[in-house]
């Protein structure tokens, strides 16, 4: 499979208020996404796992190092990857179906087509008959999918996802999290999904990636593959096993950014 | 209202600054409320009891209004019963005085207040959407806003004279405020993540204005819209009651100096029945413009 995604040797660092150090969230952060792939990555909190996202999305730049997408730096954000945030950012003023329209106006689709392909993608994430709904009429699983529908209607290669269902009770996260792999199977969009959960991580990603604590760096990879994904997948022993990994791996790394955040309170103190 | 959006500006935060995996999404999670169910008839029931309660103190006021004067527990010659003045109401009515008082204030209030909608609003917006110029203008802004509007009366008089232009310019100037500051405060104010996930999307700045900052702003714009509606009767009379031959503030002013108390109060019953229609017609149109509002 060719590579989607290129990240070399990125860095990354904030100015901070009142501080004359510089604050790095990243540095020498390597990976490689490939075309159609679905990946996870998750990194304990503060591992700078947002920003490199945000860096893909081209929505901030790196301080060194480069982002390659199909071979081409990335250069600001663009139609060609969709990213669907923790908190839906659905616009309040528009109803379901403008909504996902949005994307669609920033493409210049035509009117007609516009409000086809609104409908034909909330079918797709199980919305049809919601589209004139305002956001605050939809409950918080009904709005994230409005939110994925946002993001596949425009058509991007890509679909980065930060964290997209933290916010949602384990009942709709876990229907969400099989309706995305349908979705991602019928489309063949590659996928970048953070997550702070581990079974989502084993559970959605056909590689999970471990982030080390700040400034983060790709710790190791873990290849995920099951025999079968029929029944309960999350009470196959395959499962937990990945799981038991992921979890040591990122154990340490807690621990770590656990001290580096006690220092920084006591700094602050 | 203006509480609202004070505590919106406190939360207002700097996503550039903050460093990598902090999420500073914080939208309230409002989910829909279920639906009231209730029989039809004790819905009927429930909704005489709100108008009821909600018209109670009102007419209670009313009903004092006209019964303590009769019974002597006020003087009825400085506050005659309610039906007194509103039978001087309909005489100035009829005589054509009212219509015409009411005329000559509507046509300033209404220019005023038309003046600051086209001046203020787009104002509003290019200041708060360049925050270099936000920030060197509120100040300035701050000091005019809390100078009020009546203390600078006098000077608008010495350079406008006391025709109709001052007073035009008077209510302008008093509508403006509250008008610009909310809308800085509007466009200053919308939920970075909106435009995050605008920005993701590839929009230029002319288009993220167009379609994110511009529709965010809308109800912190009719507050201040709002807010204006009222100054905008308010100042105005003030200006009648100083130096004018006409208006509803000039007929409240003459009737009280020449005694005729019933007219007085008919002037003023007017001005407050003005004031709540103005009100509900702009609550009415900003209802129009902001269906998806939870609240």
């Amino acid at each position: 499979m060719s590579v989607k995604i290129d990240i070399r040797n990125v860095r990354k660092e904030f100015r901070i208020r009142d501080t004359r150090e510089p604050f790095t969230a990243l540095a020498g952060t390597d990976l490689d996404v490939r075309e159609g792939e679905f990946l996870t990555l998750v990194g304990p909190s503060g591992c700078g796992k947002s920003t490199l996202l945000d860096l893909i999305g081209g929505l901030t730049e790196p301080s060194g190092g480069e982002i390659l997408i199909d071979g081409m730096p990335v250069s600001g954000p663009g139609l060609d990857r969709g990213v669907v945030f923790q908190q839906y950012a659905l616009f309040p003023w528009r109803t379901a179906r403008a909504n996902v329209e949005f994307g669609l106006e920033a493409k210049g689709v035509p009117r007609a087509e516009r409000a086809e392909r609104a409908r034909h993608h909330l079918d797709l994430v199980g919305l049809g008959g919601f589209e004139e709904r305002y956001p605050h009429e939809l409950s918080g699983g009904m709005r994230q999918r409005v939110a994925i529908a946002r993001s596949l209607a425009f058509d991007p290669d890509v679909l980065l996802m930060d964290e997209p269902f933290a916010a949602l009770d384990a009942q709709p996260r876990e229907s969400l999290q099989e309706e995305l792999l349908r979705i991602w199977e019928k489309t063949g969009k590659t996928v970048v999904f953070i997550t702070h959960g581990i079974d989502e991580a084993v559970y959605l990603g056909q590689r999970v990636a471990v982030m080390t604590s700040r400034p983060g760096r790709i710790k190791e990879i873990v290849e995920v593959d099951f025999d079968t994904r029929e029944g309960d997948l999350r009470a196959a022993p395959a499962f937990g096993e990945y799981r038991h990994h992921v979890w040591t791996l990122l154990r340490d790394e807690v621990a770590a950014a656990r001290e580096q955040e006690r220092k920084v309170a006591v700094g602050h103190g | 209202m203006a509480d609202e959006r004070r505590g919106a500006m406190l939360t207002t935060r700097e996503p550039d600054e903050l460093p990598g995996d902090v999420h500073w999404y914080d939208l309230p999670e409002d989910e829909p409320e279920p639906e009231e169910v209730a029989a039809p008839r004790g819905r009927r029931l429930r909704a005489a009891g709100r108008v009821f309660t909600r018209s109670a103190a009102i007419l209670l006021l009313l009903a004092a209004w006209e019964v303590l004067p009769r019974l002597g527990v006020v003087d009825p010659v400085f506050v005659p019963p309610l039906s007194e003045n509103l039978a001087a109401g309909a005489d100035l009515l009829v005589s054509g005085r009212l219509p015409e008082d009411l005329q000559a204030s509507l046509v300033r209030s209404l220019s005023g207040f038309a003046l600051a909608l086209l001046l203020a609003i787009p104002l509003g917006l290019l200041i708060g959407w360049y925050r270099p110029m936000a920030d060197a203008l509120t100040p300035l802004l701050e000091v005019f806003r809390n100078t009020s509007a009546v203390a600078l009366l006098p000077v608008f008089t010495l350079i406008l004279g006391i025709g109709e232009t001052t007073k035009v310019t008077f209510v302008l100037y008093a509508c403006s405020w509250p008008i610009l500051l909310n809308t800085i405060s509007g466009v200053r104010t919308v939920e970075p993540l909106l435009i995050k996930s605008a920005r993701s999307m590839g929009l230029k700045p002319y288009r993220l204005f167009q379609k994110v900052i511009l529709p965010a702003s809308v109800p912190a714009i009719f507050t201040g819209v709002r807010l204006a509606g009222a100054y905008s009767i308010l100042v105005l009379l003030f200006a009648e009651m100083v130096g004018a031959k006409a208006g509803l503030g000039y007929l409240i002013l003459d009737a009280q100096s020449n005694f005729r108390i019933p007219d007085m109060y008919a002037g003023i019953i007017t001005i407050s029945a003005l004031g709540l229609l103005f009100n509900l017609l702009l609550i009415g149109v900003e209802r129009r413009f902001s269906t998806w509002r939870t609240t």
